[in-house]
């Protein structure tokens, strides 16, 4: 048995967080071959040649720029043949692209798998999180997607072979038209030991640079509800919870944030978690280790000073 | 043009959700059922797509049980013009996986011939996020998931995608799927008039046996457990407690 791992790249970049904690979730299952797909993808294969898999295939072509789900898609299908398991750390480019796969080969995907029992058995998150499902997959080849923050890396060892591989022609039903990326010094969410998040309470968007400094003191990356996201103080890109990213960091700093089921779907699993609000009824404090009431707006730059 | 949406029948996302004791699933007897909330979204677009005069119809589909009618009922309240319901299951704990969905979407727009298919991005209860681009896949179309923002010029799309990084515009020729994301749009309510109007619109039945679906699952449920419950945590008096129980866990330095 053999595993096609698609890796998380991003203009040229590895993530090597996330495609290294999927390579140790799928590393029971056998022989893992770590695909890089994109338009330049070298440094990147350079660099997942070092995570500790057996081979690395380097799909490099224009058709593949930004990993347009029908490019990638196509280009997992005619790799399929080899291997019995096909998975990708569960991102949205991942979540984009192998639903697309596993439907051409014909067989279901598995979505968000947090734990893997077998090569057929798989345990996920339902329910935003209230139910954990263990499904066995009848399908030929499993497809499926890895919730990263279920499993721990492995230190990077050794130094595959990176092969050449060939993409498909291109479909051309759809094209990339541009990016808007938010450039930051802090740590990546996902993969950050602490997160401070902020909800509703915080109130505005100048607000939040209050969330930001706490943040700073502590290195750590920052995280919202979808309530300060669709208010517009937080982009969309920090949303935490059943809809957004899922994290697990050592601690977690949720502050004006009431605890709505959706949210604790994405950091319930944290280590540490701490819940900064004014009502002592709010949920959240159901999932605190350790819960301070009283208003953010005193408690939060007296924390960020004694810290 | 035709627009095709296909809702789910879900638990409503405000129930708080109990797993059976027996682990054989989640207990969804005389629980509150609601359309999917990213479907209503998706519904909404559907209709200002409609209103602005870019579809001249908009059809609802939904997969499931019987009861799943009051789904389509909501969704031509809000102003689908008519619905078609595939009864694909009698035990309202029965789920259809994306890929039996998908494949009876297919059968359906073989039928249908929508210009664009708007689905949500996920269903909450199964939490997949897969029909869109499985279906997108099954009919070799263009898919655009996690859209934020739509727009429709000839016979291509402008979107706007929610992605880990921020947000990725792409354009996908037409006919096209497009999941869309919380930040789409706010879905409206229907008013009593458009309810009341709504029951007499039209609803069609059909079974995953007139497209030729097999929906046995892919998928065997071995077992559905409770999560693992957090321990009790303490309430802290002061921001210098919390600084010292933070340093005495090490959870900072
Ligand atoms: C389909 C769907 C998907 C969803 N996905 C997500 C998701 O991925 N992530 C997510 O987070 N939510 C999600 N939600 C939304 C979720 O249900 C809640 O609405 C949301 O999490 C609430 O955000 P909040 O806690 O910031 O706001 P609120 O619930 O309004 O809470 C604000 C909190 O701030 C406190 N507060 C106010 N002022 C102060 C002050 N001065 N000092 C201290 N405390 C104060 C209040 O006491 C309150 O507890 C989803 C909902 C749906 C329907
Ligand atoms: N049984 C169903 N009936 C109608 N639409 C569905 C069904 N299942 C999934 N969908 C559509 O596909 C989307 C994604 O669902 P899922 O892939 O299950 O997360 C939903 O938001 C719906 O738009």
């Amino acid at each position: 048995m053999s595993v096609l791992l698609l890796a998380e790249i991003t203009d040229g970049q590895l993530n090597a967080d996330a495609t290294g904690k999927a390579l140790a979730a799928v590393a029971s299952l056998g022989e893992v071959h770590i695909l890089c797909a994109g338009a330049n993808v070298g440094d990147a294969a350079a660099e997942a040649a070092k995570l500790g898999a057996a081979k690395v295939l380097k799909a490099e072509d224009a058709a593949l720029d930004h990993r347009l789900a029908e490019a990638t898609a196509d280009l997992i299908v005619s790799l399929a043949d080899g291997y019995s398991h096909i998975a990708a750390p569960a991102t949205t480019d991942a979540k984009n692209i192998l639903p697309r796969a596993a439907a051409l080969l014909d067989v279901m995907v598995i979505s968000d798998v947090s734990a893997i029992k077998d090569a057929d058995t798989f345990e996920r998150p339902v329910y935003a999180g209230n139910a954990v499902q263990t499904v066995r997959s009848g399908d030929a080849k499993k497809v499926f997607t890895v919730r990263t923050s279920s499993f721990d890396a492995a230190a990077p060892s050794g130094e595959a072979e990176i092969e050449d591989v060939s993409a498909p022609a291109a479909s051309g039903l759809s094209e990339w038209v541009e990016d808007k990326v938010a450039e930051s010094d802090r740590p990546e969410l996902t993969s950050a030991g602490i997160v401070v998040s902020g909800g509703r309470g915080v109130g505005s968007e100048e607000n939040f640079a209050m969330i930001e400094k706490l943040a700073d003191k502590l290195g750590a990356a920052v995280g919202a509800s979808r309530a300060a996201v669709d208010s517009g103080y937080a982009p969309n890109d920090w949303q935490v919870g059943q809809t957004g990213k899922v994290v697990a960091p050592d601690l977690y700093i949720a502050v004006g944030i009431s605890g709505a089921i959706q949210h604790l779907a994405g950091m319930k699993d944290s280590k540490v978690i701490v819940a900064i609000n004014k009502d002592e009824e709010a949920p959240i404090f159901q999932v605190a280790d350790y819960g301070l009431v009283g208003d953010l707006f005193e408690i939060v730059p007296e924390l960020t000073d004694k810290l | 043009m035709k627009v095709l949406v296909p809702v789910k029948r879900v638990i409503d996302y405000n129930v708080k959700v109990r797993v059976k004791a027996d682990g054989s699933g989640v207990d969804l007897a005389n629980v509150k059922m609601s359309m999917n909330p990213f479907d209503e979204i998706a519904v909404e677009e559907a209709i200002r797509l409609k209103e602005a005069g870019k579809a001249d119809e908009v059809v609802a589909v939904s997969i499931g049980v019987k009861q799943s009618q009051e789904t389509l009922r909501t969704a031509l309240a809000m102003g689908a013009d008519r619905a078609i319901l595939v009864v694909a299951a009698d035990d309202v704990h029965t789920d259809i996986e994306p890929l039996a969905v998908a494949k009876i979407l297919k059968g359906v727009i073989d039928e249908e011939q929508p210009g664009l298919v708007l689905c949500g991005k996920q269903a909450i209860d199964n939490d997949m996020n897969a029909t869109g681009q499985m279906l997108a896949a099954l009919l070799g179309w263009s898919q655009a998931t996690f859209a934020s923002k739509l727009e429709l010029e000839g016979d291509s799309a402008t979107v706007t995608r929610e992605v880990d990084g921020g947000l990725q515009t792409i354009k996908v020729r037409m006919p096209a799927i497009v999941s869309v994301d919380l930040r789409l749009n706010e879905p409206r309510y229907a008013s009593l008039p458009n309810i009341m109007k709504a029951k007499k619109k039209p609803l069609d039945e059909k079974t995953p046996a007139d497209f030729g679906v097999d929906v046995a699952p892919r998928l065997e449920i071995v077992g559905t457990e409770e999560p693992a419950a957090r321990q009790a945590g303490i309430v802290v008096g002061s921001v210098d407690e919390l600084v010292e129980k933070l340093k005495e866990t090490g959870a900072v330095k």
